[in-house]
């Protein structure tokens, strides 16, 4: 008898089990496996030698800097802007419209996020015309929205929301009693920040930073959309490998550069979680 | 006394300049980019003010098949992912409750593999299910569900947590009711803004959805702004605005009823830095 209960339990979870090992489990095996296999399906590793072509050198190195720059940045002025917020009303309008706005502008498609730039400081967008009549041409060395720069300033577009929706939390955890308990022992504003509040709000930050990291790292619409000539972003290498328009199609490729992809985003969480060890000790 | 009040005074006061110094550069950075979108949409070329490329948007077909396309598949995910999870999820706060940790993960895992590489596993799923069963842009929403989950997973929890699920289950059963009449009629109105939480968001981010269906060659409502954009940038950009300005309406929405600031929406925080540490650990 108790014997089938606990069996008939199960059923319940089956649909979803089911549901995930096809659509989420199933993929990420087709990668980790097809990675491993030629155009015949006979083991090779010739995909992971192909990694070394200078091209996926080159986005590897500028994917990962692009993330890293627009994570620490992104999280840093996201970091002023949560902090800007929750020193109002906690339920105030501002409040409400603020994490709205960051909802939509960090799900919501890079595509669209892309265009905006394009139409404002684009080199048809209204902001470069009166720049330009005035005497100030910021494309004169060459249209940098179209490049690594742009993306950097685009890919803050979407960091900075995420940041706000991320830290809000944390920084709602401080108590004002904190600081007025670190006031009435003498201490200054630099003490409540360096011993109280900063040590408390390190590690959400450094968490923060690596969800970030791996936002951009991943990012691809935004990318796809800004820049037409050559493929800067190793999601975008990947998607090449993939289509055959460009003329090679490389699915097993593909799946190789999926897992250097991966294995990056494992070894900088690695790190953070070293990292994290090491802060609790310093603080 | 005094002396410690005017501290307080010329501190609030430098609070009150470095938030309104935020708050006007935040507005410059991310207000002037979407003006700009509106302002470069209704431009005429010889400088005036035309709504000419808002209502071209009816004479692109290719435009309004994909804004239908987006719109039926974001019906469809979220409907989907409510069937799946909702009843999943009470199941296994009721009878399975080693596997709590496991269905968390399971629906936290999309965050750590980036959408790109989930295409390149489901390439030759969709081959294959294009030549078999139905080539149709709706079947996207067979991804789209995991795509979701982590979102959604956390709405929902937030939900649950804060009703005693099986105080509740067991009173309605004692009392007769089935299991479907304890679904419908117990947790699901008791989880009702949890539920239109999840549901907006997965309609916003489904409406945002660019990189599965590019590289599975659907034309979704973002693939088709891009291509768009090549032929006629002001239309295109007139869409994008659309859009963007829907989906921010929907989100104001959930914040507004649900009457509190969305903290359990902020959680991917939390929920993030769990599965990272869980998958290496």
């Amino acid at each position: 008898m108790g014997g089938r209960r606990f069996s008939l339990d199960w059923l319940g979870a089956i649909p979803f089990l089911a549901y995930v090992a096809a659509f989420l489990i199933l993929p990420s095996a087709i990668v980790g496996v097809g990675a491993f296999l030629d155009a015949n399906n006979s083991f090779t590793l010739d995909n992971f030698v192909h990694l070394s072509r200078s091209y996926i050198v080159t986005s590897t190195i500028e994917t990962t800097f692009v993330s890293a720059v627009t994570a620490l940045l992104g999280a840093s002025l996201g970091a002023l802007l949560s902090y800007a917020i929750v020193t109002g009303s906690p339920n105030g309008l501002l409040r409400r419209l603020v994490v709205s706005a960051s909802g939509v502008l960090a799900q919501f498609g890079g595509v669209t996020l892309a265009f905006a730039f394009i139409a404002s400081i684009g080199p048809a967008g209204f902001v470069y015309l009166f720049a330009q009549s005035h005497g100030v041409d910021y494309y004169a060395h060459g249209i940098w929205l179209f490049d690594l720069p742009g993306l950097n300033l685009v890919y803050l577009y979407f960091q900075i929301p995420l940041m706000v929706l991320v830290f809000l939390p944390a920084l709602d955890g401080i108590k004002p009693q904190w600081r007025e308990a670190a006031e009435s022992l003498g201490g200054n504003t630099w003490h409540y920040w360096r011993h109280i509040a900063g040590p408390l709000l390190f590690p959400a930050f450094l968490g923060a930073v690596l969800l970030l990291f791996a936002n951009s790292f991943s990012a691809y619409a935004t990318a796809n959309a800004l820049i037409n000539q050559g493929q800067p972003m190793l999601s975008q290498q990947i998607a090449g490998a993939l289509s055959s328009e460009v003329g090679a199609y490389e699915p097993g490729f593909a799946k190789a550069i999926a897992i250097q992809m991966i294995v990056i985003v494992t070894v900088v969480t690695v790190l953070y979680t070293v990292l994290q060890r090491r802060t609790s000790r310093w603080l | 006394m005094a002396l410690t009040r005017s501290v307080q005074r010329t501190r609030r006061l430098k609070l009150q300049a470095f938030r309104i110094a935020i708050f006007a550069l935040a507005a410059v950075f991310f207000l002037i980019p979407l003006s700009a979108m509106v302002e470069f949409s209704t431009r005429a070329n010889n400088g005036s003010r035309t709504l000419e490329y808002w209502q071209s948007i009816t004479t692109y077909p290719e435009m309004t098949d994909a804004i239908v396309a987006s719109l039926q598949l974001a019906v469809i995910t979220s409907f989907a992912m409510l069937v799946l999870l909702v009843p999943t999820m009470v199941w296994v706060r009721l009878k399975l409750h080693r596997l709590n940790r496991i269905v968390e993960f399971i629906c936290l895992l999309p965050l750590t593999i980036p959408a790109i590489v989930l295409v390149v596993g489901l390439f030759p799923m969709y081959i294959w299910l294009g030549t078999n069963l139905s080539d149709s842009i709706l079947t996207l929403a067979l991804a789209y569900v995991v795509l979701v989950l982590p979102y959604c997973y956390r709405a929902l929890d937030a939900g649950l947590g804060a009703i005693d699920v099986k105080t509740l289950t067991e009173a309605a059963r004692s009392l007769g009711a089935g299991w479907f009449t304890v679904m419908w009629r117990i947790i699901v109105p008791n989880i009702s803004n949890a539920i239109l939480n999840a549901t907006l968001l997965s309609v916003a981010l489904v409406l945002g959805e660019y990189t599965i269906a590019n590289n599975l060659l659907y034309n979704n409502l973002q693939v088709e702004l891009v291509h768009l954009g090549r032929a006629s940038a002001g239309t295109s950009i007139a869409v994008a605005v659309g859009s963007l300005f829907f989906a921010f309406v929907l989100l104001v929405a959930i914040a507004f009823v649900g009457g509190r600031p969305r903290r359990q929406r902020a959680d991917p925080v939390a929920a993030v830095a769990g599965p990272l540490q869980a998958s290496q650990a």
